[in-house]
Parts: structure tokens; sequence; C-alpha cells
């Protein structure tokens, strides 16, 4: 393979998709739009084919499941990814429900990863999945106004539907957004709207009642109750403002509910007005330890619908890029882990050490210590400078292997390390894949599934690396997992630089405004956090008509519950320590 | 350091044989330096702009050098909150009663672009555009994230503002209640200030009588 740059037609005649509209002949039918690919299932028969799907075609891991609003046609529809975990391209199956009533049964019987993912889609697309166990909005609080991604709602500081916008280009008149609104900030009431008269819900409550009370009588009659305990969104170890209810049984946890939203950006809706250029700056700060590969995840997206090559030199500073990327967030992975076992800030210190080292590179590079905004359509903004290659060699071939033993020689065979981990959180194979875990998480569970290797992108199939994988489903295999990762990951950056050839960094020449033909693409790649999707829709305008975010941090939550139950609450943080979490990415 | 010296300097002549003996200084002076060097922050970060914090924290821009490592997780004993991130209407009512909790004297530094405006993400149907809509900001600073010198500089100029104060007039001290007191915002069908509901609702009202096409849906 030369080329992740693929056109998008491509796709659907790969697999066992075409299998599927022979089964069901006048069911199941191509998607034929000019650029789209995948099958429209018919809403009534969605949980039939998709049973199928899952149990006879073997595509067990269901990756990305969103919806997408389509004002002019009048129609809401859902467009669902699911691969297998044995490698190979996707499935894309769509069902499209009338828009003022869409409804549509829930996937969650059958892969209870869908689980956040329609719940989100509830709340930004108001899309109603039957059947769905606990349908509440996820990243809003309950009793907000409107569903935020529906094309006609607009939020207070709507300008237009598109940047640039008008008034600031090309003469540069603005007015401060404020001044536009009428309550003269980001707000919006509906008319008529009295706060004083306001009865609402206590948006909490749906929460409360949504976890599994316990009560319990001993022999000699006496009640015991359940605590709540609520962890977050202001908490050490949460990472950020993440939100835990937790049902206690003494020390025991009995039930527990992931509330999120508290950093929720609104990349989706920011997105869409943006131009497909506008967008890089902003995936940079959704998984803000790891902008590169973010970064590259989009750029894939838009160059499949583009289809254009990615310079050949390019090709290998992203390789080189995301790698070392991934080596930086595993080191802080270490430490913030230990940080969550108590061992407060030491191991961090030593993560920080080398972090800032790999930082000097990408400010050398892109200009930036985090937010590098470097990858472009076709290659990368500018080439690295010979210093900070040279700094990257010297990182590579002779200080990070060494630092990986002395902190696998201080950690690894440590005890109060070893039996915090040992047996803890444990999810076994087939749950990971059902809550569609990806990333170190599911190849913590014995499933040797790594994006570079089951579909790979860029130039991942030129090098030799080993895919990490631990049978143990606990968090010690989690933790050995990433040390496996980063080994490997310093094995393909020393292949990687030796092989680097000369030449230019762009494959077309960089515009302000590129023209994407229309057509959906869904970019993915491994980031150290599991997958990273782009799924983007053009209409061809300069504008995206939809652009989501597949997040690993956000999916890999689902299982959270199933770890933590009946672990203790102190093991509760290692377990959410080890998922590995960025609430910008969760939130997005 | 400057201020070390200058505590020893009150201002007036000191006898021969008391010198490098006692100490005498204002007592702002010293009341100032005590406070200044020994500014601990909450441990607490809302987004990207947090992992910089972090950083500063870490060895190579080591904050202990002015006092400040010790991030506090409790807002009960932490003097300084340092705003990293985007502000979102979500978690606007959980800072505000995180401010609420922390005691007198106490200080806000906008970290970032979010924090002090919006930011990026001022857009946002959840984005609150600058932390200084609700807190009272004491410094601000720039950046995308801020580099850790720019929170450096930060905490310097805060240090700065610190030396300024004089016991007799900081408002810890006089009558009255205890702190400055922020109603803490409802989580409605969008985000609700208590301070500004009569404001919202004639604003309302407004709307409802003449068709405003901009905020229907
Ligand atoms: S200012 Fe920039 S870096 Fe800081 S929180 Fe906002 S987006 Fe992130």
């Amino acid at each position: 393979m030369t080329t992740p740059a693929s056109t998008p037609t491509l796709r659907p005649a790969q697999g066992d998709a075409s299998d599927l509209a022979a089964r069901f002949p006048g069911v199941v039918s191509p998607d034929t739009r000019p650029g789209f690919s995948g099958f429209t299932i018919p809403a009534d028969k969605l949980v039939e084919v998709a049973t199928i799907i899952r149990d006879e075609l073997g595509y067990d891991l269901l990756s990305s499941v969103t919806g997408v609003d389509y004002l002019p046609e009048n129609k809401m529809e859902v467009v669902y990814h699911a691969y297998k975990t044995t490698g190979g391209p996707a499935l894309v199956f769509k069902v499209q429900v009338p828009r003022d009533n869409p409804v549509v049964a829930s996937m969650t019987p059958i892969w209870k990863g869908a689980e956040f993912q329609e719940r989100e889609a509830w709340d930004l697309l108001g899309i109603k999945f039957t059947g769905h166990p606990d349908l509440r909005r996820i990243l809003m609080w309950e009793g907000f106004e409107g569903h935020p991604l529906r094309k006609d709602w607009k939020e207070a500081f709507y300008e237009e539907d598109a940047k640039p916008f008008k008034s600031r280009w090309p003469d540069g008149k603005h007015v401060l957004a404020e001044a536009r609104n009428p309550f003269s900030d980001n707000l919006r009431f509906p008319s008529g709207f009295d706060p004083e008269k306001m009865t609402f819900a206590d948006p909490e409550e749906a929460l409360y009642r949504s976890l599994k009370k316990y009560t319990f009588e001993d022999a000699d009659g006496i009640q015991a109750d359940h605590i709540i305990v609520n962890l977050g969104p202001q908490h050490p170890s949460t990472h950020g403002v993440f939100r835990s209810a937790v049902i206690l049984d003494g020390e025991t946890v009995v039930s527990l509910k992931p509330v999120m939203g508290y950093l929720h950006r609104n990349h989706d809706k920011i997105g869409e007005r943006n131009t497909f250029l506008q967008i890089i700056p902003y995936t940079d700060r959704l998984d803000y330890f790891c902008s590169m590969t973010n970064n590259h995840g989009y750029v894939l997206a838009v160059e499949k619908l583009m289809g254009i090559q990615v310079a050949e030199r390019a090709e290998y500073i992203r390789v080189i890029m995301d790698e070392i990327t991934r080596i930086q967030n595993h080191l802080i992975f270490f430490g913030m882990l230990l940080n969550d076992l108590g061992a407060m800030y030491t191991p961090a210190l030593y993560a920080f050490e080398e972090r800032e080292l790999i930082l000097d590179i990408f400010e050398a590079a892109a200009g930036s210590r985090m937010m590098c905004n470097y990858y472009r359509f076709g290659g990368v903004v500018r080439d690295v400078p010979a210093e900070a290659l040279q700094k990257l060699r010297d990182l590579v071939f002779d200080r990070l292997p060494g630092k990986i033993d002395e902190m696998e020689r201080l950690l690894t065979e440590n005890d109060v390390l070893v039996s915090r981990l040992k047996g803890v959180g444990y999810l076994s194979a087939e749950d990971a894949i059902n809550t569609s875990m990806t990333g170190p998480m599911l190849r913590a569970s014995g499933v040797p599934y790594d994006i570079r290797r089951a579909d790979p992108y860029s130039i991942y199939d030129r090098f030799d690396f080993k895919v990490a994988c631990r049978p143990d489903g606990d968090l010690y295999a989690r933790y050995m997992v990433r040390v496996d990762e980063v080994r490997e990951s310093i094995k393909i950056l020393q292949q990687a630089l030796k092989q680097i050839p000369e030449g230019p960094t762009m494959s077309v020449k960089p515009q302000y405004q590129v023209r994407v033909p229309a057509g959906e693409a869904y970019g993915r790649i491994e980031s150290p956090k599991g997958e990273l999707g782009y799924y983007v829709i053009s209409n061809g305008k300069p504008n995206p008509w939809r652009y989501h975010i597949r997040a690993s941090s956000f999916i890999n939550l689902t299982a959270l519950e199933m770890m933590c139950k009946g672990e203790k609450i102190a093991d509760f943080v290692a377990i959410l320590g080890a998922i590995d979490i960025v609430l910008g990415e969760l939130d997005r | 350091m400057e201020n070390k010296e200058s505590l020893n300097l009150p201002g007036y002549e000191i006898p021969d044989e008391l010198k490098n003996v006692v100490s005498v200084t204002a007592l702002d002076r010293l009341y100032n330096w005590g406070r200044r060097s020994s500014v601990w922050p909450l441990m607490f970060g809302l987004a990207c702009c947090a992992i910089e914090m972090i950083a500063a924290q870490a060895s190579r821009y080591d904050l202990a050098r002015f006092g400040m490592e010790v991030m506090r997780p409790t807002p009960r004993q932490a003097d300084l909150m340092i705003v990293a991130g985007t502000v979102t209407k979500k978690m606007l009512p959980a800072i505000v009663r995180l401010w609420n909790q922390m005691p007198e004297p106490k200080y806000v530094l906008a970290m970032g672009a979010c924090a002090s405006s919006g930011g990026p993400f001022k857009e946002g149907y959840n984005v609150v555009a600058g932390i200084d809509k609700f807190l009272p900001v004491d410094i601000y600073v720039p950046g995308c994230p801020p580099t850790p010198q720019a929170l450096l500089n930060g905490l310097i100029l805060l240090q700065k503002k610190i030396d300024q104060e004089s016991i007799r007039k900081v408002r810890w001290y006089r009558k009255g209640p205890d702190s400055v007191e922020i109603p803490v915002p409802i989580l409605g069908p969008d985000l609700i200030d208590p301070r500004r509901i009569p404001d919202i609702k004639a604003k309302a009202a407004e709307l409802a009588s003449t068709p405003a096409p901009a905020t229907q849906s």
C-alpha cells in the first residue's frame, strides 16, 4: 500500500459488505448518493439486520454511532461504523427517519458500546432510541432548551451559518457578539421566559434515579442502606472535570454512573461553522496531550474526501510525530496513574522531564508546545528543522530506551504497585469488544486489535513492530500494555528516522480554502488512547455539513461501571486512571 | 530575593547596636511578604491550560521557587484560584461554589484565552465568555495555552499586587460580611445568573412582543 488516500467509493466493494444486500434483497440497499458508501436499512429492520451483521458477518466492534441532520430533505440519519476485530475495513450502515419524529431502535442490546453515543445523539440531535436503558442527556444538562446540533438551532452568538463571516472578511468590520445578542451575553432564552416562575425538574434527579439503589436487612432486622458518593467534577483524581455518582455498600461499589459534559466545548457545532482548514487547530484541543495524533485523524478523513496523496517525507514526519506523541502520552499516563495510586507526584516528575524534551521538538517543528496545528491536507505545514531532528535522534536512540528501563525498574516489580493493580478492574475480552473499547484498554483484555495493523493508514505497513497485547484484563495488564507500547513506538521511531527521505512536505499547493468534493469519509487512527475517528460529511461547500468526533476517552467509559462493580472505592480511582481519559476529548 | 532585603528597611534610622540583631520593619511589609511567598493555588484544572499549569509546577519551571507549589485539592486551604481552561455553563455553578468556599484573602488568575474571554470556543453554546463575568479576576494571562513562563509572569504580577496591599485597607478585615460571596448560577433552559433575573425577565418579555428571529429555534 502506498497511501491511505483512496477515493471513498472504493470501500463498499470490500469485505463481506456485498453479502448484506444479497441477504436482504429489497430491504438493505446500497447508499447511492455520490461520494457516500455503505448501506441503508429501514428503521423497522435495523435490529434484525444488525444482529446478522454482528453474529454472521463478524463485525463485532461497533466503532461509531452518530446522527446527521439533513434539514433540506427533512430527514435524520443515524450512521453506524462497524469493524471486525480481526481487521479490515468498515461496514457502514445507516438508518433514515423523518425529522419531526426521529425514532430509531437502540443498538445497546447488540453492542453495549452504543450506549453513550446514542445518548449523545439524543442530547445533541434529539433522536430517540427505543429500548435504550438510560436515555438521558449526556453532555448538556437535563432541562437545557433544544437540541443544539440540529441545523435550525442557532446558538446565542450566532452570526452566520458559515465562516469566514462577511462582517469580518474582507473588510473587517466587527461587532462584538455580546452586542448582537438580546441578553448581551452567551444566553438564549425562549421568548416570554420568566425565571421567577420557572419550574424545572432537578437535573440531578434523573441521574440519581438511574443508579441502582441498595438496601439490605441483616439477620437482626437492622436495615443497611446505600451511600451515594459524588466524585467530581472538582476532585483531584478525576483528571479534570469528570464526575461520577457512586452507590456504595460500605466501601464496595454497587452502582456507578459517569457524568460528563463539564468540558463540553461544542466542537461539532463550531466545526460545522468553520471551514475545513479552520478545524485543524480545534482538533488540537480535543486530547490536549496529543495534538499531533488528533490532527492526523482529521486530515486523513478530509484527504479521503479530496482523494489526494500525501507527500512521502510528510508521511514519515507524521509517523514520527504520532509515535513520539504516543510515548509522551504514555509517560504521563504512568505518572498520573501512580498519582492516583497515592505515589503523589514523584513518578509524574520523571514523566514531565521527558515530556519537556519532546515538547521542545514539537515547538521547533510546529511553533507551539502543546497546540501544534501541524498537519495539513496533503502533508505537514513545514519541515522539521534539522536540529530538532537531531534532538529527536538523540532522544530516540540514546535517551528514551534507558529511561523506560529506569522507570520499569522503579515501578513494574514494585510490591505496592503490583498489589494495587493485579486482579483489579477485570474486563473480559468479550465485554471489552461489546462495549466498543479500543486502544490499550482492548489490548489489555487480550484482543490484539491495533488500527495500525488491523486497517493500516499512513505508512504503518512499512514498519516492523509488535502489537502490544496482554491477556489478563486487569489494571496490571493495562499498565504493561502501555510499557510495551512505548518500547514498540521507540522501535518504529528508530526505523522511521533511519528511512526518512528528503523531499517536499506537501503534495499539493497549500490553500486557505480547500475544495472538498461532496461525500462522506471516516478517518480513524490509533491514537494513544484508542480509536480516534472523524466522521466528516461535505456537501461541496467550504464548510463541512457534519463533523463528528469519535472519541475513545468517551466510549471507553462505557465499561467503567462493569469494571468497578464489587471493587473498593479507592480502586475506582485507579480503574479510572487506567482508562486514560482526557476531558477535552471526552466531552468535546 | 529583592523583597527580603527591603523587608528590613522600614524607612527610618536604626540604632547601630541594633543592626543585624533585631528586625525592624513595617507591618504591611511583613504581612505582604508572608502572604506573597506562600500563595497556595487550588488544584483545579478545567482544560488544556491546566496541563501547562502542571508543567509550570514540574521540575523545569518549578513553581516552588515562589512558594506556590502546594496545590490544594480543597478550596478551604487555597488562596488562589487559577482558572486554567474553558469555563462551561455546566461547570460554572461548581466553580462559583468553589470560589465561595475559599477563605479570604483570595485571588483569581484567569489563565488563557478561554478563561479570559471564551477564547477559541467563545461562540459555543455551552461556553461562558470569560470567568470575569462571575468572579473578580485579579490577573489575566493571555495565550492559548500560555506557556509556563507566561504563567510565572502572571504569578509574579500577582505578587506585586499583593505587595501593594495594606493591612488597614484590605477587604477581609473590614466590618461586614466576611467575603464577597457570589450567588450560584442556576441551570435552566440556559444559564441563569441570579443577579440578572429581572433583567432576563424584561428582555424575554420584550422578545415575546417583538418577533426576534435570532433567538428562536
Ligand atoms: S485558552 Fe486555549 S489552551 Fe487554554 S483552555 Fe482555552 S483552548 Fe485550551
